[in-house]
């Protein structure tokens, strides 16, 4: 099929309608709006549903009722409506029904701004809200993961009986680029639904959807179950990306957007002679922390870039455990970083390693020159 | 010795509805008969096996254990928005919410306007008993002015604490609510109407009119410190005052199935 | 071939749509293309803007910091951007509303008359005669494909043949038209670096 030029958020929608998506719950915030409003479109012209909450807390329990009835059904947001959405992920997680969940990061905290941010990795990694409970989180760094990824992610959700979340942040949901569009799906039949789907006692037991336990060790047999399921996930569903770690002894660790960037920021420092590769996570939980550990044992110093303030230098640690040092470089607020300035961090990282200093193998210049030496125009 | 059964008729029974389970409601609390109420109008629409519950967070939180449809745990206040994905994604449903003043007066009262506001097809049975039960007999929106709780122990001062919300009479001016009633548990009579109306709500539902909601004052003997007895006189000595009883909004459509209801009385 | 182009200029001049052209120009010739504009609340009223990258490998970042070339097609864009063109890059100018020479002396430089160009070809079309400045951002579009060869002009006329909103339509031959002229600028105005 021959590729057409789509825009993030309308890739994803797209993506989901071709997925067999059944119901699409939403409340309108930048950088995400296009995905809402492409679904605001399309979806009824399928016969499917469309519903814009009053709030991301009507939304997302919207999306958990319908989970309830075994109907593939998904929302998204960007980060402060992602913070209102925690309440309801955790039920969800707790309640163990599959939902699937964009996430369009944008800068904090508080209402911040729109441009594009990573801030809300540990909110999505670490816990859906209270309780432990973990989603299966996808990091796309371009438009086709970004689509890809959102139409595997049903079967996933199913599969696991779990959250599966999308995050990308303002760049996907804003970029556009070629993308190769996956066959449509047709939604699930009355026969495809899962055995625990509130459909109506018809001719059986009633079946009832709860996150309520009270009782300690009920609770914790529940508890027990979704982590077994998470330790499935952790077994089965991590996935990473390397660029030129056969013979890197630098490594830069980025997830989404910021791992594509670095790949131009490794062509950079590459050329000045540095001997660094790439390793991004896709899955950003379950963390690649295995293969990150390997590594680490390979080369002399990483270097963490993100768009916040080190919210995955945790997971890069705690996964390198001392073999090498960890550097970190971040730019808050929706500033992106660029190449150049990651290209210098590589070599301001590499003459910090203890020894005889790194010495790349360069040709008469110093370091990684900046593309253009300041040609600021006197106006 | 044994007694032949088969000569007796049976006059009085559990509705199918309703599970064989002994609840945890309090002595002397109507959630039961509320329950029941429901239940039985659930069984003489015949509804049971394509009905889906929505439970609260508040004294009814296990109300699906109770009811013998599908059934599911709202996050508190929630319960209507749950209920709209339930119900948009299975529109041949019976979904109904079963919710107290602080769920759907409280944290919820967001969810609840605008389900109404959207003329969600769903069925909203509201029980106010004037008090978060659950947790102890605190403050809610509904509780009256000047009654104390463990949350206004001097009693409830409207001047800092607010005033009494009166759920039936704001839903009813939402369009998209087709059916809002006040009801009252506290005596034989008022069962009865309180009865009739649940029947009528899912009624509303069945034939695609819009949002039913029946509220129904309910009796707290526990946090109101008082014999079930003095519990059922207060509603309707102190309660009924302030929400008082009657047809709030009936839709035009809504008219003949009231008619229906009080007929088959 | 790697090449990062920013276009620019007041919100409505269509910067953006010059922008997503040159991207399915560049993906209808087997390139990889990534297109990413400004967004938020600068949309409206002030500077918008995207940036292109057209490459004969995978793009990596989508965001430039020195672009290769740059379409001014207003002051404040040129003000923004003529500093960070990279040395020895492209800057076109839409010389109807710039005034102002460019002082940059390691560039290769086009002032491209493009709201006259445009409201000759929008005149010739419209029922009373009078043409407007709406197809500036196409006509600097053509110059920047002839002057850099990143596509060939064909493929953007497909592109618009292809992508012009169907309630714009009657505007099909104008475009093709301010885009050829814009390209024969090239020849017209070479200005050496």
């Amino acid at each position: 099929m021959a590729k057409e030029l789509w825009k993030g958020n309308e890739a994803m929608a797209e993506a989901a309608l071709r997925a067999g998506v059944e119901a699409y719950f939403g409340y309108p915030i930048t950088p995400q709006t296009e995905l809402l409003e492409y679904m605001a479109r399309e979806m009824p012209k399928r016969g499917r549903v469309f519903l814009q909450a009053e709030s991301e807390l009507g939304a997302i329990n919207m999306l958990y009722g319908a989970a309830c009835g075994g109907v593939r059904c998904m929302s998204s947001s960007s980060s402060p409506g992602i913070s209102l959405m925690t309440e309801g992920l955790s039920y969800i997680a707790g309640t163990e029904v599959p939902v699937v969940l964009v996430d369009i990061m944008r800068g904090g905290p508080g209402l911040g701004n729109i441009q594009p941010s990573q801030g809300d990795y540990f909110q999505m990694t670490k816990s859906l809200g209270h309780g432990d409970a973990n989603a299966l989180v996808f990091a796309p760094s371009s438009v086709q993961e970004a689509v890809d990824m959102v139409y595997n992610a049903f079967d996933l959700a199913e599969k696991y009986r779990c959250v599966v979340v999308i995050l990308g942040d303002g760049m996907i949901g804003q970029m556009m680029e070629p993308v190769e569009m996956p066959p449509e799906r047709p939604p699930l039949t009355e026969e495809q639904r899962p055995d625990w789907a509130l459909r109506g006692a018809k001719g059986r037991p009633p079946r009832i959807l709860t996150s309520l336990n009270l009782t300690a060790e009920g609770l914790e047999r529940a508890n027990q179950r979704i982590q077994a399921r998470l330790a499935e996930i952790r077994k089965n569903e991590v996935r990473w990306e390397e660029e030129m770690t056969a013979d890197a002894d630098l490594l830069l660790v980025a997830f989404g957007t910021v791992g594509r960037i670095c790949k131009s920021a490794l062509r950079l420092a590459r050329q000045a002679g540095y001997r660094v590769g790439l390793f991004r996570p896709i899955t950003v939980w379950p963390f690649p922390e295995q293969r990150l550990h390997e590594l680490a044992g390979q080369v002399r110093g990483i270097l963490v870039v993100e768009m916040n303030a080190g919210q995955m230098l945790l997971d890069v640690k705690a996964a390198v455990a001392g073999r090498a040092p960890v550097r970190f470089y971040g730019r808050l607020g929706g500033v992106v970083p660029l190449p150049d300035e990651i290209a210098e961090q590589v070599a301001s990282l590499a003459a910090s390693l203890p020894g005889d200093g790194y010495r790349p193998a360069r040709n008469g210049h110093q370091g990684v020159a900046p593309v253009v030496a300041s040609a600021a125009v006197k106006a | 010795m044994s007694t032949d059964l088969s000569q007796y008729e049976v006059v009085y029974r559990r509705p199918e509805a309703l599970t064989e389970v002994y609840t945890h409601y309090c002595p002397g609390c109507t959630h039961g008969l509320i329950h029941r109420l429901v239940a039985e109008a659930i069984d003489e629409l015949g509804i049971r096996e394509r009905t889906i519950a929505v439970a609260p967070v508040g004294c009814a939180v296990f109300a699906y254990n109770y009811f013998n449809v599908d059934g599911c745990e709202a996050p508190h206040g929630r319960a209507p928005a749950m209920a709209t994905g339930l119900k948009r994604t299975q529109p041949d449903k019976i979904v109904f919410t079963y919710q107290g003043d602080g769920d759907l007066a409280a944290i919820g009262t967001n969810e609840i306007i605008h389900a109404a506001l959207r003329g969600e097809n769903l069925t909203v049975i509201f029980v106010n008993n004037a008090n978060y039960g659950m947790t102890g007999g605190q403050m809610a929106p509904t509780t009256l002015a000047g009654m104390v709780t463990t949350s206004s122990p001097y009693g409830r001062d409207p001047h800092l604490a607010g005033y009494p919300m009166r759920v039936a009479e704001l839903i009813s001016v939402l369009p998209g609510a087709a059916y809002v009633v006040r009801r009252s548990v506290h005596d034989v009579a008022n069962v009865n109407k309180t009865k009739a109306a649940i029947k009528t709500a899912f009624m509303v539902q069945m034939e695609g009119l819009g949002l039913s909601l029946v509220e129904v004052l309910s009796s707290c003997p526990t946090n109101w410190h008082m014999t079930p007895v003095e519990a059922l006189r207060w509603i309707e000595d102190a309660m009924v005052p302030v929400f008082p009883l009657g047809d709030y909004k009936v839709a035009e459509a809504v008219v003949p199935l009231t008619k229906r209801t009080r007929a088959a009385r | 071939m790697h090449e990062e182009i920013i276009i620019s200029g007041f919100g409505g001049q269509g910067a953006l749509f010059a922008g997503q052209l040159l991207a399915y120009a560049g993906m209808e010739e087997g390139k990889h293309v990534t297109w990413i504009p400004s967004y938020g609340p600068e949309m409206r009223g002030g500077t918008a803007h995207c940036t292109v990258v057209i490459s004969d490998d995978p793009v990596g970042s989508p965001l430039v910091r020195h672009p290769s070339a740059v379409i001014a097609l207003n002051l404040p864009s040129l003000d923004k951007y003529e500093g960070l063109v990279k040395p020895r890059g492209l800057l076109i100018y839409n010389s109807s509303l710039i005034q102002r020479p460019v002082y940059r002396t390691d560039l290769r430089v086009i002032p491209v008359p493009a709201n006259d160009i445009s409201v000759e070809e929008t005149a010739r079309v419209s029922e009373n005669g009078m043409g407007d400045a709406r197809l500036a951002n196409v006509v600097t579009l053509g110059t920047l494909v002839q002057a850099t060869g990143i596509v060939r002009l064909e493929t953007v006329e497909a592109a618009l043949r292809a992508h012009l909103p169907q309630r714009h339509l009657r505007w099909l031959e104008p475009n093709l038209a301010a885009l050829r002229r814009g390209a024969l600028v090239v020849a017209e105005r070479v200005v050496a670096y």
